[in-house]
């Protein structure tokens, strides 16, 4: 997918106005924030859990070859061919000669968030391969001809009134005006896309070492179908997704639903391990995986290791007040909210996302929220600490930050300046107490008033003793 | 070099080691690895129930699957009749070999023993556990056990003896190991009908998998 984060704060203004969007966004504040909030207790400790699940990651990341090489041996033993990616564009090569080799003319894929890192869709259809998406969501998507907005609910951004025009158009059948029936509709549309293809593609949530398996959660039963189906599976995932043990995957699934949808866990598990055996009624007769790299190992031992042990979950965005208000596609990459402000930058350059590090208030509930502990406002600040290294920064928030630092290093100088602000702010509030312009801070005057001042500094009022 | 040996470069480079030390590891790493894979250790687990079969049976009911029991696995074909009549459901299915030999007829129900096809409306499974923690059933595939009958049909009935429901997934895993030595092609945990929320993040049941899923627990 085409990285567009350069044009970042121009997407925030056309998102904050867009009203549909906005009635879309609230509802994921009340599914999903409200969901997760009522089920995370069920685990019996939740901190506990959190810093097993977070050591878990480490363990693997700090020795990543080795956990890489025994899952490709393990994996093998067992009759999968393990396939190795640079970049996005080497797994649509492989992808598409996988294709070729096998003779597949169309493929069934389901949910996978690296491959739209890769953009292989259109890639397979450039080789000749027929794509169908199966995940309602990405199959809208598809129909629709966009991108996802979210990486567990990636059509969040459209309400139903538009998926029932896009089907009756799509679909030439009367117009569906419920959700229970625009669902049976894509099933039945879509069964014989999985009947037909001769190829599935999945991604992987977790690799397993000691069994050399795929690991898949899903819902909705398409990635079970395209993993059981078709002739050849194809599942394509990063390479950090290695988990050591069947136990240590059991301790991240019973994180990982609680914090992407409010499940307990998902409606289905799928361990996939090797192809089926010649007794075997069902199951592909070639499994292939793909491990793609795609800048991944150059965050390994630098101080954004940590960012690698996300599980991909979308609890940061979800509870996000920047991604409440903006939605996914502003970000202008696969991956939106505090984890792909972290990630777009270090995968695709931070020249070419230079407000994402940015677009963070920095209020600290990714942190509270993410089921392995990432740090996320802490990588933020990081990103943001490269950027004025590299001066990166405008001229105009260069010249702000060092006067603030200079004045900060002079207290004396400081207290004045802030006495005279202060005033200065209270006189230009005026009556109604609120400032409707400010200097340099368009970005905050533009959508609401600046409240004026008391008048005096905190340090004026700490002396009268007005704390007492 | 081919891509493989690239990204373990750039690993090892990204990490400050050598392809020696890496890999090989000293001795103290190495029995490190071993032990962590050969004694798996659990990771905090969820407080113990009393009765595994009712603690199952409530969270099954959460997740939206049926649950009927029976004391003899002979009635399950009666009970599975007055489902099927009740909810004005097709008679006729397929299901596992295993089964085959239940009064499936005298119920007056049509259930070959066969994979299932697309057109099939009904899928009779046994399964290889339950998990009591999350109300879910685990389901290894096999030539014996295909894993279409609880995927393609719109209602997956699965026959469970209830002495085979386990606590935790961990209690799973370790009944697996015990039982076979390596995970089969297909490991598949089953926590109700299929759905998505895809629209509007509303739960709809029946998406591409059963729309509905009754548990009969049953001696077996």
């Amino acid at each position: 997918m085409q990285n567009t984060s350069i044009n970042f704060k121009r997407q925030v203004t056309i998102k904050l106005a867009d009203v549909k969007l906005q009635g879309a966004l609230s509802r994921l504040q009340t599914r999903f924030v409200e969901g997760r909030a009522a089920v995370i207790g069920e685990i019996n400790d939740l901190q506990e859990t959190r810093t097993a699940a977070a050591a878990i990651r480490d363990r693997v990341l700090n020795d990543l070859e080795y956990w890489l090489l025994h899952f490709e041996q393990q994996a093998i033993a067992r009759g999968a061919i393990v396939h190795w990616a640079e970049t996005g564009a080497d797994v649509n090569r492989i992808v598409a000669e996988i294709a070729a080799r096998h003779g597949v003319r169309t493929a069934a894929k389901s949910k996978s968030m690296v491959s739209e890192e890769c953009g292989l869709n259109d890639a397979l259809e450039l080789a000749g391969v027929e794509v169908m998406e199966t995940d309602l969501g990405e199959y809208i998507l598809q129909l629709a001809h966009e991108a996802p907005s979210h990486i567990v609910a990636p059509v969040v951004h459209k309400n139903m009134e538009e998926i029932a025009d896009l089907f009756a158009e799509k679909h030439q059948l009367p117009r569906k005006t419920d959700i229970a029936e625009l669902c049976r509709e894509a099933r039945e549309v879509l069964r014989p896309a999985f009947l037909n293809a001769d190829m599935g593609i999945s991604g992987g949530n977790f690799l397993l070492a000691e069994t050399g398996s795929v690991l898949i959660v899903t819902n909705e039963g398409n990635g079970r179908l395209v993993t059981t189906l078709p002739r050849v599976h194809v599942a394509i995932t990063g390479i950090e997704k290695v988990v050591p043990t069947l136990e240590d995957v059991t301790t991240l699934l019973r994180l990982l639903p609680r914090s992407a949808t409010g499940q307990s866990i998902t409606n289905y598990v799928s361990v996939l391990t090797g192809n089926k055996d010649s007794a075997d009624h069902d199951g592909p007769e070639h499994f292939h995986i793909i491990l793609l790299d795609n800048g991944r190992s150059s965050l390994l031992g630098s101080e954004m290791q940590e960012m690698l042990r996300c599980i991909r979950c979308g609890a940061c965005m979800n509870h996000c007040p920047v991604y409440q208000n903006i939605g996914g596609h502003a970000y202008g990459w696969v991956y939106p909210g505090p984890m792909g402000s972290i990630l777009t930058p270090l995968l695709g350059g931070l020249e070419n996302a230079p407000d994402l590090p940015n677009a963070s208030t920095l209020c600290g509930a990714c942190a509270v929220v993410c089921p392995v502990k990432i740090p996320l406002p802490d990588l933020l600040r990081k990103l943001r600490e490269k950027q004025m290294e590299r001066g990166m920064k405008s001229r105009q928030e260069t010249f702000m930050l060092k006067a603030w630092a200079w004045l900060a290093l002079h207290p004396a100088i400081y207290a004045i300046a802030t006495k005279i602000g202060v005033r200065l702010m209270r006189i230009l509030g005026g009556k109604e107490k609120l400032l409707h312009h400010l200097p340099g801070a368009r970005g905050w005057t533009d959508g609401r008033d600046f409240p004026a001042p008391a008048g005096m500094t905190f340090r004026e009022l700490y002396k009268r003793g007005v704390h007492k | 070099m081919n891509a493989r040996d690239k990204i373990l470069s750039k690993i090892r480079n990204s990490q400050a080691r050598t392809a020696a030390g890496s890999v090989a590891g000293t001795v103290a790493q190495t029995e490190m690895r071993d032990s962590y894979l050969a004694l798996h250790p659990r990771g905090p687990l969820p407080p113990p129930l009393d009765n595994l079969v009712a603690g199952f049976k409530e969270r099954a009911i959460k997740l939206s699957s049926d649950v009927m029991e029976a004391s003899d696995s002979k009635d399950v074909p009666i009970l599975l009749a007055r489902y099927l009549s009740e909810r004005k459901l097709p008679v006729s299915g397929v299901c596992w070999p295993s089964l085959a030999g239940l009064p499936w007829s005298t119920a007056g129900l049509d259930i070959q023993s066969r994979p299932a096809k697309n057109q099939d409306l009904v899928g009779v499974t046994g399964a290889f556990c339950a998990i009591a923690e999350t109300g879910t059933l685990m389901m290894l595939s096999g030539p014996e056990t295909p894993a279409t009958t609880s995927l393609l049909p719109e209602t997956h009935v699965a026959v469970l003896d209830p002495r085979r429901i386990v606590a935790t997934m961990e209690d799973a895993w370790n009944l697996m190991r015990k039982e076979y030595k390596q995970p089969p092609r297909a490991v598949n945990f089953i926590s109700g009908p299929s759905r998505t929320a895809d629209i509007e993040q509303t739960v709809t049941l029946g998406a591409h998998g059963p729309y509905r899923v009754l548990l009969i627990l049953a001696p077996l």
